[in-house]
Formats: structure tokens, C-alpha cells, sequence
């Protein structure tokens, strides 16, 4: 574990000492398209949690799809 | 040995996230209110409800959100039609949250709890969100323990626990200035009573009339599961319009091991109307335990006839439609959207066969049905 964190650190400290140059390469005037309605990724919470929940009620994978948990209301 | 796994990697993850160089401002979400209304029906299966969302700023660095949430359930699906009496049952669903902002860094931890009349589920998490390298990169970390109390409507003494640890990772990075991608690790561990506490297994027995007759299923009393996904968003500038896809991996140690990818269409026209196509194909192979029929009682130690963890796939096509309007009535609403989306899904299943259809044991037709999943909702920002 601790062999692991001090890995972590180092590569880490490496990453933040050869990055703190890196000049954005989408400057903040070029992500108007980036921002628009269509680019959002989680346009509707409410709905994008119901479906979440429809799926993992009815299949046996779980996770990696923002699923707000909860029982499953399917006894 | 899997929760130490994942216990090290949100260190080492966190670790790494500490260092890296953040140039960018957090913002917090929106103030919204969302008042929904879903339905779902499939399998003689009639799920409906509400749903409330509310978030709302308190200062600068604080937002605040609240969501109820309520299926009312009336059921006669296979399993019930198959060996017991259609039921009708209401879960509520309450959860709570707050994200606080810190420098660059939103930090958000919450609780919610799910009651129905035989099982309780409590989950707390916590997570951590930061944009970086000038808001290119935006890191999230969270994990999340779960409490359920498991009981049965016909047995008052009957009371089973389980235990669950949620560890998820998550990165959204931007490309170029009209494509986005982003990645998911979640990795779940399950200890406890984890079956159903009515569903049952059949087994053959000469003896009946049938040709086989049921027992409770039995599931192993821990699982731990690793899903990966990854996804991406391209804008196109007609409408404007955006293509979006995502694929997700999943195994866990019952032997499942699944996929699902998604390709979608989003499209506005004059800024007033948003539509969104989208279609998902989900395949997924048995739990090592998995039968339909098993050869005689009590014939493994672990047991399950769940059609979840059988050999299946399904495929579903979705649309949704959002009309944004301007809010005149009340001077403290900024913007509002009404919105109606439709999901049909086609379940088929390999070795989950249709015992009500009739037929030899393990002769009767594979089982199938679809779905049709309904939500109108309204949405308002302040």
C-alpha cells in the first residue's frame, strides 16, 4: 500500500511538474460548441437516474453509468 | 482482498488528483426544480410514480439537492405467474446532498434511503470533483456504502442484512472544441443476503405431475463486480446537432459477464425544440449457478432461476422530445422545459424458458417481452 502511494505521488509529481507548462489546446473562447444544449452530458438528472434504474433493475451488470443506487422496487 | 484493491486505487488515484496542475474554476450546478412522472410496463409489470428534484444555491460555495422518488408496483411478471399471486407493492425513495466548493475542487456527500414494506436500503457517498490542465480534464472520484435490510411480507421474523462498497472513478475530456470523451471505472462489493427472499428454483422430480417442482434459490454470500465505460459527444454544426456513443464492459465473480453500446442523435431546432434518437443493445452471459431446470433438489450449493442472471440480451430504441419555453408568469423563473421521452425494449432470453406457455420440463418456449417506458416532465431553472 504504501509502496503504491509513493508511486502514486512520484507519477503524480512528474505528471504535475511536466504539465504545469501544457498551454490549453482549446482555448476558453474556442468551446462555445462545447457548451451548447446538445454537447451536455447530463442534459435531464431526473430521468437520466430513472433510466439508470430501469436498466440495472432488469440486468445483471451494475455500474460505470452515474446510477443514484437505492433498492430495486422489483422483489 | 477486492475492497483493499479498490481501496488502494481511489488512493493512488486521489494521490495523483492532489498534484495535478488546476487552472480552472469549479461552478456549481444550476438551481433547478424537475417534477417527473414514469411508467413502465413490460412482463405484466406496471411500475408508475412521481419523481421531485430540487437544488438550490446557498452562497458561493454551497448547492444543495433533494430528490423523492416513487415506484408503484403491480405485478403478476413470469416468476409470479410461474408459482405465486400477483402483488402490489410502493417503494419510496429519498435522497439528500450537498456539493461544497473549495478553491477549485467541488466536494459532495450525501445519503438515501429506499423503503419498501420488506426491504430497507440505505446508501451514504461521498466524492470529489475537479477540473484540470485549464478545465480540459474534469477527474471525479466517489465512493459510496450501502445498507440493506432485507425482509418477507409472509414471514414477520424473517430478517436478512447485506453490505455494499461503491468505488468509482470517472474522467470527461475534451478533445477538441466539438468532440468530448469520457471514461467510468466502477468497481461494487456485495456481502450479505443477497438473493431474493421469495423467488424460487425448480428442479425435476419424477414424482410430481408436473415433472418438477420448486425451492428457495440460494446465491454465495459476497460478489464483487469492475465496469468500465467509455464514451464520446461530437458536435456537428447543423441544427446545431451532436452524435454521442458509449460501450460499457462488466464482469463480476458470479461468472456474468456483459456488454452494452449505445449510439445516439441529438438535434435543435430553433433553440425552442431538442430530439434525441438513441439506441441500446445490452447482451450479458448466466451467473456460474445459473439453471432453469436443475436435475434434483438441493442439486449445487449456490442456486438461482433470477432471468437477471441468465443468458440474455435486449435491444431498445428511445426517443425524447424537449420543448424549452420562456417563463413569464413568475419574475424568480429564468427558463422552463417541457419534455416527453419513449423507450422500447425487446428482452430475449437463451436458457430462461416460459413455464406458464406450457410444454415438457425444460422444453417449454425460451421466454420474452418488451417494455414500454414512458416519462413526461417538466423542468424549471431559477
Amino acid at each position: 500500500m504504501r509502496t503504491l502511494i509513493l508511486l502514486a505521488v512520484l507519477c503524480g509529481g512528474l505528471v504535475s511538474a511536466g504539465c504545469s507548462n501544457i498551454e490549453p489546446w482549446v482555448k476558453p473562447y474556442e468551446r462555445a460548441n462545447l457548451a451548447s444544449e446538445v454537447m451536455k452530458l447530463d442534459r435531464n438528472p431526473v430521468s437520466g437516474s430513472y433510466m439508470n434504474h430501469v436498466h440495472e433493475s432488469r440486468e445483471g451488470a451494475r455500474g460505470a453509468s452515474g446510477s443514484s443506487g437505492g433498492g430495486c422496487g422489483c422483489n | 482482498m477486492a475492497r483493499q484493491r479498490f481501496s488502494r486505487l481511489i488512493a493512488v488515484a486521489l494521490a495523483a488528483l492532489v498534484l495535478l496542475p488546476a487552472a480552472h474554476a469549479q461552478v456549481l450546478p444550476d438551481d433547478r426544480f424537475d417534477l417527473l412522472y414514469h411508467s413502465y410496463e413490460g412482463d405484466q409489470i406496471t411500475i408508475t410514480g412521481p419523481s421531485l428534484l430540487a437544488r438550490k444555491k446557498i452562497g458561493q460555495k454551497v448547492s444543495v439537492s433533494a430528490n423523492y422518488y416513487v415506484d408503484e408496483i403491480s405485478s403478476a411478471s413470469i416468476d409470479v405467474r410461474s408459482y405465486a399471486s400477483p402483488y402490489t407493492e410502493k417503494r419510496n425513495e429519498f435522497s439528500l446532498s450537498a456539493d461544497y466548493l473549495v478553491g477549485e475542487t467541488i466536494l459532495t456527500a450525501g445519503y438515501t434511503n429506499s423503503d419498501e414494506q420488506d426491504f430497507e436500503a440505505q446508501t451514504a457517498f461521498f466524492g470529489v470533483a475537479q477540473e484540470v490542465f485549464g478545465g480540459l480534464t474534469t477527474v471525479n472520484l466517489s465512493y459510496a456504502r450501502g445498507w440493506d435490510e432485507i425482509g418477507q411480507v409472509t414471514d414477520p421474523e424473517f430478517f436478512r442484512e447485506a453490505d455494499r462498497r461503491l468505488y468509482r472513478l470517472g474522467l470527461s475530456q475534451v478533445i477538441t472544441k466539438n468532440l468530448l470523451l469520457t471514461f467510468d471505472f466502477e468497481g461494487i462489493t456485495d456481502e450479505g443476503f443477497l438473493n431474493n427472499s421469495y423467488r424460487q428454483v425448480r428442479f425435476l422430480d419424477a414424482n410430481d405431475a408436473r415433472g418438477y417442482r420448486f425451492q428457495p434459490e440460494l446465491y454465495p454470500e459476497t460478489r464483487t463486480s469492475s465496469a468500465f465505460s467509455l464514451g464520446g459527444r461530437y458536435f456537428i454544426g447543423a441544427g446545431p446537432s451532436a452524435i454521442y456513443a458509449n460501450a460499457r464492459t462488466y464482469s463480476d465473480t458470479w461468472g456474468i459477464a456483459a456488454w452494452n453500446a449505445e449510439l445516439g442523435y441529438t438535434y435543435s431546432l430553433r433553440s425552442k425544440w431538442l430530439f434525441d434518437l438513441s439506441a441500446r443493445h445490452y447482451s450479458q452471459t448466466a451467473a456460474d449457478f445459473y439453471s432453469d431446470l436443475y436435475p434434483f433438489e438441493n442439486a449445487q450449493n449456490f442456486l438461482g432461476r433470477d432471468k437477471e442472471i441468465s443468458t440474455f440480451t435486449n435491444t431498445g430504441i428511445k426517443l425524447d422530445i424537449t420543448y424549452d419555453f420562456s417563463v413569464d408568469i413568475f419574475r424568480f423563473l429564468d427558463r422552463g422545459t417541457v419534455n416527453l421521452s419513449y423507450n422500447y425494449i425487446m428482452f430475449e432470453y437463451d436458457d430462461f424458458r416460459n413455464i406458464p406457455a406450457g410444454g415438457d420440463p425444460g422444453e417449454e418456449p425460451l421466454f420474452e417481452f418488451n417494455a414500454d417506458v414512458i416519462q413526461v416532465y417538466l423542468s424549471f431553472w431559477f
